[in-house]
C-alpha cells in the first residue's frame, strides 16, 4: 500500500515538475509547482512527518504559490514564446541530464542505504513534538537568528515599496 | 482491517449524505432568518413555508443550460469549481462530531478520520481552498471576474494570519494538534472550554471575524461586491458550476464553525456533566415541542392547525422518547450538542449577514493587517506567557 501510494505521488511529482519546465504559459507552469509541491507533501506523510508534510502545504502550496498565482493574474502575464535551442544544449542536454541522475542516485543509496532511517544531522522524525523540541533545544540560535533574518527582510520590503514622503 | 474499510465506507455514505443535505436546507434557513430579519415571509411557495425551495433549487440548477464561454482558458475554467468544493469537502473529513462509540459490536469514532494533526489539516486544506476562487477570476478572461479573483486571493492571504494566530492560542491551552483530544481536553462543566477556561475571548473573536473572511462572507464579499463587479469570480459560471462554488461556500461556513466549536466551545461536550441532568436537556427541548404543537392543534388559531400541527406534534415527542433510549444516548446527545454549538455559529453568520453593510476594500485591508493580526499576535503572546507563569 505505502509503496504505491509512493510510486504515484513520486511519479505525479515527476511529471508535475518536468511540466513546470515544458508548459509556456506561466499559470500552466505554476499550477504545476502546486501539484510537486502536493504531491511531496503525500511524500513527507508516508515517510510519517506529517508535521512537515502540513508545513508543506500550508506555507509552499498555501501561501507562496498564491502569491505566485496572484502576481501572474496581476501582471496578467502572457504565454512565452519559445526561445531557439543552442546547438551545444541539444547536444550535450540528454547525457549531462543522465549522468547528473545517476550520480544523485548513486550518492544517495551510497550515504542512505536502504535500511537507515533518513536523519537531517541528529534529527529524525517529523512530528509536531519532534519538530519542536529540536527547533527549541539543538537548533534554538539558528531558530532565532532565522528569525530576525525574514524581520530585516520584512522591514526591508516595506523600505522598498514606500512611495517617497517628500 | 476488513471491517475498518467497511465501517469507513459506510461513515463516508452517512455523512456525505447528511452534509448534502444540511448543505441545502442551510440555504433555505439562511433565506429563512433573513427574511424574517427584514420583517418578509421568505420562501413560502414550495411545499409548507418553502421546506421543498432547497429540491426545486436544485433542479433548477442541474436542469438549466451549462454555458461554457468561448473566450474562456477552458482547462483552468473546469478544474476550478471542481477544485473550490473538493477541498471545501475534504476539510470536513477531519472533524470530529462525537467520541467513540460501538456500532453493532464494533468500536468506531463519530467522524470520518481520525488525525494526529487535525488543525493542521484543515489549515493546509483551507489555504488551498484560495485557488478555486482565484483561478476561476482568472479564466474566465472577464475584467469582473478577474478583479472578483484577485480580491479573494488577497483577502484570504491577509485573513489566514490571523486566523491561525487566533486558533494556536487555545492550541497552547490544551496542548494538542489532535481536534478530538481538543474536545477531550474541555470535558466537564462548561467553564472548562477553551473559550472560559483559558480567557480566549479575544481570540475566539478574532477566529470569528477572520473566518467570515475566509469563507467570504457578509460584511468580507467583497470578491462578489454586485454593485462594483457583477458577481465576482462567478460571473461566468452557470447551472452545476456555479452551485459548486455555491456549496463550497456553505460547507466552509459549516467546517469553519465546527472548528470554532472544537476550540473554543468544547466540541460535543454538554455544558454541564451528565451526572446533573444534561442528557435530558434535548429531552425537555423536543418534548415541551411536541406538547405545545399538540395543544395548539387541539385549540386551533386558523382551521388547517387542526391537522398541520398534531403530526408535528407526535414526531417531536417520538424524537423526544429516542433520546431516552440508552444504547442511543451514548451517540445521539454528543451530536445533540455539537450540533447545537455548530448551529449557534451558523446562525451568527446569517444574523450579521442580515445586519451589516459590506466593507470597502482599503478598509478590509487595513483591517486585517492593523487591527486584526497584532490583536491575535498580543493575544497569543499573553496566553503564552500565561501557560509558562501558571503551569
Amino acid at each position: 500500500m505505502d509503496l504505491i501510494l509512493f510510486l504515484v505521488f513520486a511519479g505525479i511529482a515527476v511529471v508535475a515538475a518536468i511540466n513546470v519546465v515544458v508548459q509556456r504559459h506561466p499559470i500552466s507552469s505554476a499550477i504545476s509547482l502546486i501539484a510537486v509541491m502536493g504531491s511531496l507533501a503525500v511524500l513527507y506523510l508516508l515517510l510519517g512527518a506529517e508535521f512537515i508534510a502540513a508545513a508543506q502545504v500550508i506555507v509552499y502550496a498555501g501561501a507562496i504559490m498564491v502569491l505566485f498565482v496572484f502576481v501572474i493574474m496581476l501582471l496578467n502575464a502572457g504565454g512565452e514564446t519559445k526561445a531557439g535551442r543552442s546547438f551545444v544544449a541539444s547536444l550535450l542536454g540528454v547525457p549531462v541530464l543522465v549522468a547528473l541522475l545517476w550520480l544523485l542516485a548513486y550518492y544517495t543509496a551510497r550515504i542512505y542505504p536502504s535500511d537507515t532511517e533518513v536523519h537531517f544531522g541528529g534529527f529524525r522524525g517529523g512530528t509536531a513534538q519532534a519538530v519542536g523540541r529540536a527547533l527549541f533545544t539543538t537548533y534554538l540560535l539558528p531558530f532565532e537568528i532565522t528569525s530576525i533574518l525574514i524581520l530585516i527582510a520584512i522591514v526591508g520590503a516595506i523600505v522598498l515599496a514606500r512611495k517617497e514622503l517628500e | 482491517m476488513d471491517s475498518f474499510i467497511v465501517i469507513s465506507l459506510i461513515k463516508i455514505f452517512v455523512v456525505f449524505g447528511a452534509l448534502m443535505t444540511i448543505l441545502a436546507y442551510l440555504q433555505w434557513v439562511e433565506r429563512k432568518v433573513i427574511a424574517h430579519i427584514q420583517v418578509r415571509p421568505g420562501p413560502y411557495r414550495v411545499g409548507p413555508h418553502g421546506l421543498l425551495q432547497p429540491l426545486a433549487d436544485v433542479i433548477k440548477l442541474i436542469t438549466k443550460e451549462d454555458l461554457v464561454p468561448p473566450y474562456v482558458n477552458k482547462v483552468l475554467y473546469l478544474a476550478a469549481p471542481f477544485f473550490a468544493i473538493t477541498m471545501a469537502l475534504l476539510s470536513i473529513s477531519v472533524i470530529p462530531f462525537g467520541p467513540a462509540i460501538r456500532v453493532a459490536g464494533y468500536p468506531t469514532y463519530m467522524g470520518l478520520a481520525d488525525l494526529n494533526f487535525g488543525v493542521l489539516f484543515i489549515l493546509g486544506i483551507s489555504s488551498m481552498g484560495v485557488y478555486g476562487i482565484a483561478l476561476a477570476g482568472w479564466s474566465s478572461n472577464n475584467k469582473y471576474s478577474l478583479l472578483g479573483g484577485l480580491r479573494s486571493s488577497a483577502q484570504m492571504i491577509s485573513y489566514e494570519l490571523p486566523l491561525s494566530l487566533a486558533i494556536a492560542a487555545p492550541l497552547l491551552i490544551s496542548n494538542t494538534l489532535s481536534l478530538r483530544k481538543l474536545v477531550d481536553s474541555q470535558d466537564g462543566w462548561m467553564w472548562n472550554w477553551n473559550l472560559f477556561h483559558g480567557f480566549q475571548y479575544v481570540s475566539f473573536v478574532v477566529f470569528i471575524i477572520a473566518a467570515f473572511a475566509e469563507t467570504n462572507r457578509v460584511p468580507f464579499d467583497l470578491p462578489e461586491a454586485e454593485n462594483e463587479l457583477v458577481a465576482g469570480f462567478h460571473t461566468e459560471y452557470s447551472s452545476m458550476k456555479f452551485a459548486s462554488f455555491f456549496m463550497a461556500e456553505y460547507a466552509n461556513m459549516v467546517t469553519v464553525s465546527c472548528m470554532a466549536v472544537l476550540l473554543f466551545l468544547g466540541g460535543w461536550v454538554a455544558p454541564w456533566p451528565a451526572a446533573y441532568g444534561s442528557g435530558y436537556v434535548p429531552v425537555a427541548i423536543f418534548a415541551i415541542g411536541g406538547m405545545i404543537a399538540i395543544w395548539r392543534g387541539l385549540n386551533p388559531r386558523r382551521p388547517r392547525d387542526r391537522f398541520t400541527f398534531p403530526p408535528f406534534g407526535v414526531v417531536f415527542l417520538v424524537v423526544a422518547a429516542v433520546f431516552l433510549v440508552p444504547i442511543l444516548q451514548s451517540a445521539l446527545l454528543p451530536l445533540f450538542w455539537f450540533c447545537a454549538k455548530t448551529g449557534a455559529i451558523l446562525f451568527l453568520f446569517m444574523w450579521i449577514r442580515g445586519t451589516l453593510p459590506r466593507f470597502r476594500y482599503d478598509q478590509l485591508m487595513g483591517f486585517a493587517w492593523k487591527i486584526l493580526f497584532p490583536v491575535a499576535m498580543l493575544n497569543l503572546l499573553v496566553t503564552g506567557l500565561a501557560i509558562a507563569v501558571f503551569s
